[in-house]
């Protein structure tokens, strides 16, 4: 699927680092504001959709030459990874710890392992939404 | 939590199988497999001398509480019986399949299979807690499965499989309800504790079923009538599958589970006369239908069968001691028990030895088919000691272990017709009939094996290869087992102190310490019933065996040759084709069909409990005002919906579904619910996009044409359904039934760090869900996948029978 849209194109190219950028954010973000891994996924797949619409589907895996289902793979283990890191330590299955701790940069930050889980969840959603269209769109 | 690594450790090892085979393509990778299993034998026999002084070892890793469910590990005398032997048999099973089987075949496979089953049957034994013991248990049926189809292209593996896993985990599923019936009774999964406290429960109605239900598992697992039928078939595996799973190991999961639950259920009169009945009617079935067997393989598959049956009755007979509890009297109803874990032992080690030769015959020569065989002892001298020690152990003949427990075999009987208990004064009776014929079988199906394989004429023509003696390393693992044969006959005492006296105490746990609990093994006792038992059985069956060719033709006499497979094949067929009718009736590929059942469900169910329940009273005081804002969005997304019914093009019925979905978007701006609203518009943008893409395999956009009739219809269940979420999303408002469970989540900040609700709802206090929906989505990716890359007529091989 390619569109010969030179002003969808032009656009494209600076919008899908933005939607990258903003995914990242929503991604980081989620602990305390609106965001997290469901949606930060989701909005990084939509920038990859948004590349495959305007490039051809050869030059972008020319770009990023990752196996979506194997990301989506990967995404699966660690969510049920990490429920199974707190087992580790005599805790219940999936039990979340976090913690203040002080950092060079960033001062007093609140790191949490829920971030794992989260990552497990949007690195899931980016693999198989992308995976699903690209399937689709191929077998035209 | 060593033991419970040590069920780790054949998975962990199978996922790296693949990796190691890749690398080593011009060694057999075999040799890197057969570590685990010594290493875990040598670290399970150190366990030998504490276990026989009476200690166990427990450990739980707490999993989910609420549910009972740990996973908790448990070695005592019993389970370490079995561990030892799935290590040790294992160990030369893959010794011996590593000459086997050649290179060529798909090893890799075949070893994380291996390991794959390995780790389930240790897990199966060493579980204490219910339903870790289940999810193990169902794990060795599904890798006996992989194993027995190991050579795929075979019409007869995949039968042989698919049969065996039918009958195998219905089974298991039968025990599973058992499971939870005990669970429900006594409120715990941990088999110590519901033996600790049953005794207040065993006049509930439940009891019973949970015994039959769980006996039911224990049945079709080891091979008991009428479920032996999958045993035979399962013999397409290739030998060492056989030697391991078919005869040593899996089979034997069943009689664990009997020997597990003796102190639950023994005691009472039904699971003894279910046991032992079964297990002696077993017993004869198997050895009469292994005489008729002109493949060695079906003919050992039989003897199995018939083995199993004697360990099983001698298994019931035992729990006869239970009725009444401790006293000196009763002490002598364990001796079966313990014949039965002693020959437990000893069938393995001959069994295990006589499929190993049968394996040799057939690599060697390329058949089994005893009328194609004979006269082989000349150039096969090592197979035909190996061979001969195996049947005459098996037969019960001096000096080989075989004769040490069928004599006990015979005691137990011989003292069970004395019982008093149950009034079993008739029956006892049978039992030693029944018992004594299935001994001649035995004794006349062991000399064919033989003296049919072994002596006679060889004729060259007849075998496909040039016949030479196996490689020495094929010959070591059968002949370690063959000097495990006649060394347990001259040191019984060994396998009796350490390996059995603290089994027996697992089983019989108020019995700890008793005299007589561990009789002491003796090969000559004089000349009491059991020997004289014996040595009838030699006369008669050598008169039978001489004359076999006079009374062969009992075979065809019509009622023995009605068989159970040809029940079972015909009920595979009739089902298939009764689901295929079902299914047929109301799959009829038109998605507004479908929409259609799922809307009437929806209208019937939901309809249906709100007018049932009444829960249709709204209350509309505690609501806010709506704002005009509100009004116009709902407006728009009421004409988007009815503009999308008269819709003249695809792309705009589209479009006006986008508007439906980014007002829902707007309406949770409005409402403040910032998380849903991202959520709806990228789901939106994303499902929009899916759309276009799809548009291509749509078909084409036409008025339809349907029945005034069916439209009416139609056009009822949509309003039905409209109304019924409107009057729910309604009820739902005004009926508060339940606490607001909101409270537990409150203090998110403080429990779970974040300032986000949602999201530490979604990540910490049901991380759960999310967790499966994560795995369901990415199912559904792969589902995607798969349906459209591996369409019918893309693949290029077919695989199909040879």
């Amino acid at each position: 699927m390619r569109i010969n849209d030179v002003i969808l194109r032009t656009v494209a190219r600076i919008v899908v680092f933005i939607i990258l950028t903003f995914g990242v954010e929503l991604f980081l973000s989620g602990h305390n504001n609106p965001g997290g891994g469901f949606i930060g996924g989701l909005v990084l797949s939509s920038a990859f959709v948004l590349l495959y619409l305007v490039n051809d589907i050869e030059t972008v895996r020319k770009g990023i030459p990752f196996d979506f289902k194997k990301i989506a793979a990967f995404g699966v283990l660690l969510a049920v990874g990490t429920g199974f890191g707190s087992v580790l330590f005599g805790e219940h299955f999936l039990t979340q710890a976090f913690g203040h701790f002080h950092l060079p940069i960033f001062g007093i930050t609140e790191l949490s392992t829920v971030v794992l889980f989260e990552a497990g969840v949007a690195l899931t959603v980016v693999g198989v939404v992308v995976t699903i269209i690209l399937t689709i769109s191929e077998d035209v | 939590m060593t033991i419970t690594l040590s069920i780790f450790i054949p998975f962990l090892a199978a996922i790296f199988i693949p990796f190691i085979y890749k690398r080593i393509q011009n060694r057999h990778i075999g040799w890197f497999v057969i570590i685990v299993p010594i290493a875990l034998f040598i670290f399970l026999a150190s366990f030998i001398p504490s276990i026989a002084n009476g200690s166990t070892y427990m450990h739980t890793i707490r999993w989910i509480d609420s549910a009972g469910i740990h996973f908790a590990t448990y070695l005592d005398g019993l389970s370490l019986i079995f561990a030892l032997l799935i290590t040790g048999v294992g160990s030369l099973v893959i010794l011996y399949s590593i000459y086997y089987l050649s290179e060529r075949e798909s090893l890799g496979r075949f070893y994380v299979y291996l390991l794959l089953f390995m780790g389930a049957m240790l897990g199966v034994v060493l579980s204490d807690n219910l339903m870790m013991l289940y999810v193990f248990w169902e794990l060795t049926s599904i890798s006996s499965f992989l194993l027995i189809a190991f050579w795929y292209h075979r019409k007869k593996s995949r039968y042989g499989a698919q049969k065996s896993m039918l009958i195998t985990v219905s089974g298991g599923i039968a025990m599973l309800a058992g499971f939870i019936m005990l669970q429900s009774l006594t409120g715990s999964f941990s088999v110590r504790e519901i033996v600790a406290t049953i005794g207040q429960y065993t006049d509930e109605p439940l009891f019973l079923w949970a015994m039959l239900l769980v006996l039911l598992g224990a049945f079709t697992k080891s091979a008991q009538f009428p479920f032996h039928i999958w045993l035979p078939d399962a013999m397409e595996a290739p030998t060492p599958v056989s030697a391991y799973l078919h005869s040593a190991t899996m089979v034997k999961a069943g009689i664990y589970l009997v020997a597990r639950f003796t102190p639950i259920f023994g005691g009472e009169a039904v699971w003894f006369y279910t046991v032992s009945g079964v297990g002696l009617f077993t017993l004869l079935v198997g050895s009469f239908n292994a005489v008729k067997q002109t493949d060695l393989k079906a003919l050992l598959a039989y003897s199995t069968v018939s083995q199993l049956g004697l360990v099983m009755s001698l298994f019931g007979l035992g729990s006869v001691a239970l009725q009444h509890g401790y006293s000196p009297d009763s002490v002598i109803y364990t001796q079966a028990t313990f014949a039965a874990l002693f020959h437990l032992i000893n069938h393995s080690t001959f069994k295990g030895a006589l499929f190993m030769v049968v394996g040799i015959v057939d690599h060697e020569l390329g058949t089994r088919d005893i009328r194609r065989l004979g006269g082989l002892m000349a150039f096969m001298p090592i197979t035909f000691t190996i061979a001969l020690i195996g049947s005459f152990s098996m037969a019960g003949l001096p000096p080989f272990n075989g004769f040490l427990s069928k004599e006990m075999f015979f005691e137990a009987l011989v003292n069970a017709r004395n019982l008093e208990v149950f009034s079993t004064g008739t029956v006892g009776t049978l039992f030693l009939v029944v018992a004594w014929i299935a001994s001649v079988f035995t004794f006349v199906y062991s000399m064919i094996i033989v003296f049919q394989t072994f002596f006679g004429e060889f004729h060259p023509e007849r075998v496909e290869k040039p016949s030479s003696e196996a490689s020495f390393g094929m010959l070591v693992a059968p002949s370690v087992l063959a000097i495990f044969v006649v060394g347990i006959f001259f040191f019984p005492n060994v396998v009796g102190n350490y390996l059995l006296r603290p089994a027996m105490t697992a089983i019989y746990p108020s019995f700890a310490g008793a005299e007589g609990l561990v009789p002491h093994i003796k090969a000559w006792h004089g000349f009491n019933p059991a020997l004289w038992m014996t040595i009838g059985v030699i006369i008669l069956g050598t008169i039978l065996y001489k004359l076999i060719k006079y009374w062969r033709g009992v075979y065809t006499i019509a009622p023995l040759r009605w068989n159970l497979d040809t029940a079972f094949n015909a009920g595979l067929t009739w089902l298939e084709g009764g689901s295929h009718f079902i299914t047929r009736m109301y799959m009829k590929g038109y998605l507004k069909d479908y929409l259609v059942y799922i809307f009437t469900f929806f209208i019937v169910a939901v309809g249906g409990s709100i007018l049932w329940t009444g829960s249709y009273s709204f209350d509309f005081t505690d609501n806010s005002p709506i704002a005009i804002n509100e009004f116009l969005i709902v407006l728009a997304m009421a004409g988007a919906a009815l503009a999308m019914i008269f819709a003249k093009s695809r792309m705009t019925a589209i479009i006006l579904n986008g508007v439906l979905g980014y007002s829902i978007a707007l309406l949770f701006v409005v409402f403040r619910a910032p998380d849903l609203a991202l959520t709806q518009t990228v789901v939106e943008t994303v499902t929009t996009a899916l759309f276009l893409l799809c548009f291509y395999f749509l078909p084409e956009w036409k008025k339809e044409r349907s029945a005034r009739k069916t439209k009416i219809m139609n056009g009822i269940i949509a309003l039905s359904a409209g109304t019924i979420v409107t009057v729910l999303a309604l009820a739902v408002q005004g009926n508060k039934m339940f606490e607001s469970i909101s409270v537990y989540f409150e203090d998110a900040y403080l429990l779970a760090g974040g300032k986000n609700i949602v999201n530490t709802i979604l990540g910490d206090f049901r991380a759960f869900d999310t967790m499966l929906e994560v795995v369901v989505l990415f199912i559904a990716g792969i589902g995607v996948f798969t349906l459209i890359k591996l369409k019918t007529g893309k693949e290029d091989k077919d695989i199909e029978d040879q």
